[in-house]
């Protein structure tokens, strides 16, 4: 078994800044290695460690998909030490990456129902990888229907623009973009916060139908309600968590909630799991 | 089973062989303590110890240890990709380790040796380690080993059990890297095995009558995690705590990290370091939202930790052995004992 904590080398390759106020900005990294891309072989909804020598690591969702082959994207917010660094990089910059890790979104369990997707702010990288996984035309006949419901601040503060408004002509995919409020007068779509366009645009529940949601802790708690309100089950809730880690493999004993590791077996759990663990996230 | 007879007029001359094959490690005197470390080349193993202040973890998982290694001189080749450093995976040995310190290891092994990971640096340390026993003849006042799974002349992680009889040691050869030990040590008089048993079950019983604390743990498993997480008493348990750490300090079982970043010039180096759960940082979100940042949610987590999260996950016991180090070292006195029997004997409000 090789070494958990030895990263695999990349460079950036490119940055992109995803967000109007900056604070955001899109890694895609390339392995120095290519067998190492191979072994780094995930699943939409994982997570890996961002590992800068001589600053530290961090872990973050994976942004890209795994039917994008060739590199890996993260959307990094710029926060503490190691992300204010990694925003201060430059394409040709060498580091590493740690991972796969942590669960993903039950891919299996999905396949054959419909799908909607809960996100909020800057919370939308697993999303957008498990966006563009269900739309690939080898997955599309795998899934019901597919809803997204999308809420920034502010028009700019929105990832992923291009994709979502691409998305938005399509009619495989039903799009409720929002935001908190806007003085733009050509907004042409949704105005309000999550849980509220969740509860008016969200299809109602039916067994058949999962809701995978992931977000700030604010718009988590408050979404809960809204998708209980349109009648979904706390096995049908499929939430990701985030909390402080540092080995991101079950080990330094940080990210507990009860017995369960957000690293290990989490990030992504059902709200029927969640709802027998401590609220320690 | 095999048991050696070891004359203690044999046992310096015994010891001093087996560095030619092991480094070893054992209880000694460092600033007035008693500590459990690397043995210097003139240094022996102070067996007549009662224990050690800190545990023996540090044998396998040192206080600060580098894991990785890295050039930021972007002028030579491989900067800034991460190297493993040298380690030193030469065999060692653990001499006068008491037998709820090998339990500890056992369990902490659940935590770097997973089915899904293998941590390299504790993993290749333990696969090194002959661990060299010593049973506990009067165990202390907060010695409550017994009660957890443990005790004091159980043999579990042991390679060697050593019976001290005054003027000789009585080595029950454990495992086959027991016995390559005691051949590499030259320990080779082979004792009359009934007979030895026999004494050694006389003085483990003895010992264990000893240990008057009795600790229940039988109902543990039958309560919910939500249930006992929420019981009405964690305030009052936590109201006198200062949240100085010691009790994670010196806990053999406590394993809790962190990884930081060294540079020094144009070379940089990874380090795990000890870690606590009573530290606020320990949980701090980058946002400032802080899952655990109240008094009363950290000392909670490290009994749940100790006495039910790690009972219900591999249902292997809990995750204390009973050494009774923190029960003696804490500042305010806090009680593991008493904290358990509170668990054990809640009953939620239904």
């Amino acid at each position: 078994m090789d070494n958990p904590y030895m990263p695999y080398p990349v460079r950036i390759d490119d940055i992109e800044i995803a967000t109007e106020d900056k604070s955001l900005k899109t890694f895609k990294f390339v392995f120095l290695n290519k067998e190492d891309e191979e072994k780094f072989s995930y699943q939409a909804g994982q997570f890996a460690e961002l590992s800068i020598p001589g600053v530290g690591e961090i872990p973050i969702g994976i942004a890209s998909s795994p039917v994008e082959k060739g590199f890996v994207k993260f959307t990094v917010f710029k926060t503490g030490v190691v992300t204010s660094h990694l925003h201060n990089m430059k394409v040709g910059d060498i580091m590493g990456i740690r991972g796969p890790l942590g669960n993903w979104y039950p891919w299996d369990k999905l396949e054959g129902k419909n799908v909607v997707i809960i996100g909020g702010g800057f919370a939308f990288t697993t999303l957008r990888s498990s966006i563009i996984y269900m739309l690939d035309p080898a997955n599309r006949s795998k899934f019901g229907t597919i809803d997204v419901v999308y809420g920034a601040r502010s028009p700019g503060m929105l990832l992923y623009r291009d994709e979502l408004f691409e998305w938005e002509q399509r009619d495989d995919i039903n799009m409720h973009i929002t935001v908190d409020g806007t003085d733009d007068p050509d907004w042409k779509y949704n105005v309000g916060f999550v849980p509220t366009i969740v509860e008016q645009k969200a299809p109602k529940a039916d067994p058949d139908t999962y809701a995978i949601v992931c977000g700030p802790p604010i718009m988590i708690k408050f979404t809960q309600p809204a998708l209980e309100k349109l009648g979904y089950g706390e096995e049908q809730i499929i939430m990701s968590l985030e909390n402080r880690m540092k080995c991101g493999i079950g080990m330094c004993g940080r990210c507990n909630i009860g017995k369960e590791l957000v690293c290990k077996d989490g990030p992504v759990f059902t709200l029927k799991e969640i709802n027998l663990t401590p609220k320690e996230y | 089973m095999k048991v050696i007879k070891i004359d203690k007029n044999d046992w310096t001359r015994g010891i001093d062989k087996s560095r030619e094959t092991y480094q070893l490690f054992g209880p000694v005197t460092d600033k007035n303590q008693s500590v459990f470390k690397q043995l210097g080349k003139e240094a022996y193993p102070e067996m007549g110890r009662t224990d050690t202040i800190m545990s023996p973890k540090s044998v396998l998982f040192p206080q600060t240890e580098k894991i990785l290694t890295a050039s930021l001189d972007e002028s030579v080749e491989n900067h800034h990709i991460m190297q493993m450093p040298e380690t030193d995976t030469t065999p060692r040995a653990a001499i006068g380790i008491r037998p709820y310190d090998a339990k500890a290891v056992q369990l902490v092994k659940l935590n770097f040796d997973t089915p899904e990971y293998r941590d390299t640096y504790w993993c290749d340390a333990y696969e090194a380690t002959t661990f060299v026993g010593l049973a506990v003849n009067k165990p202390s006042a907060t010695d409550f080993s017994t009660s957890m799974g443990s005790g004091p002349f159980a043999e579990e992680g042991l390679d060697i059990l050593l019976v001290d009889l005054e003027d000789h040691y009585l080595a029950k050869v454990l495992t086959p890297k027991g016995e390559a030990f005691l051949d590499g040590a030259g320990f080779n008089g082979v004792a009359d095995t009934d007979a030895s048993l026999k004494t050694i079950e006389g003085m483990k019983q003895a010992a264990e009558a000893a240990i008057t604390t009795k600790v229940p743990t039988d109902k543990l498993k039958d309560k919910t995690i939500l249930d006992l997480h929420s019981a009405p008493f964690w305030d009052d348990l936590a109201f006198s705590c200062i949240n100085c750490g010691t009790c994670t300090f010196v806990c053999p079982t406590c394993w809790c990290f962190d990884i930081q970043d060294e540079t020094k010039g144009k070379s940089t180096s990874r380090f795990r370091n000890w870690d606590s759960c009573m530290s606020p940082l320990f949980t701090k979100h980058g946002s400032g939202h802080n899952p655990r940042g109240e008094k009363t949610q950290r000392v909670r987590q490290r009994f749940m930790h100790k006495l039910k999260y790690f009972l219900d996950k591999y249902d292997q016991g809990s995750m204390c052995v009973g050494c009774g180090r923190c029960v003696e070292k804490c500042p305010v006195n806090i009680d593991i004992r008493s904290i358990c029997n509170t668990m054990n004997s809640y009953e939620p409000q239904k």
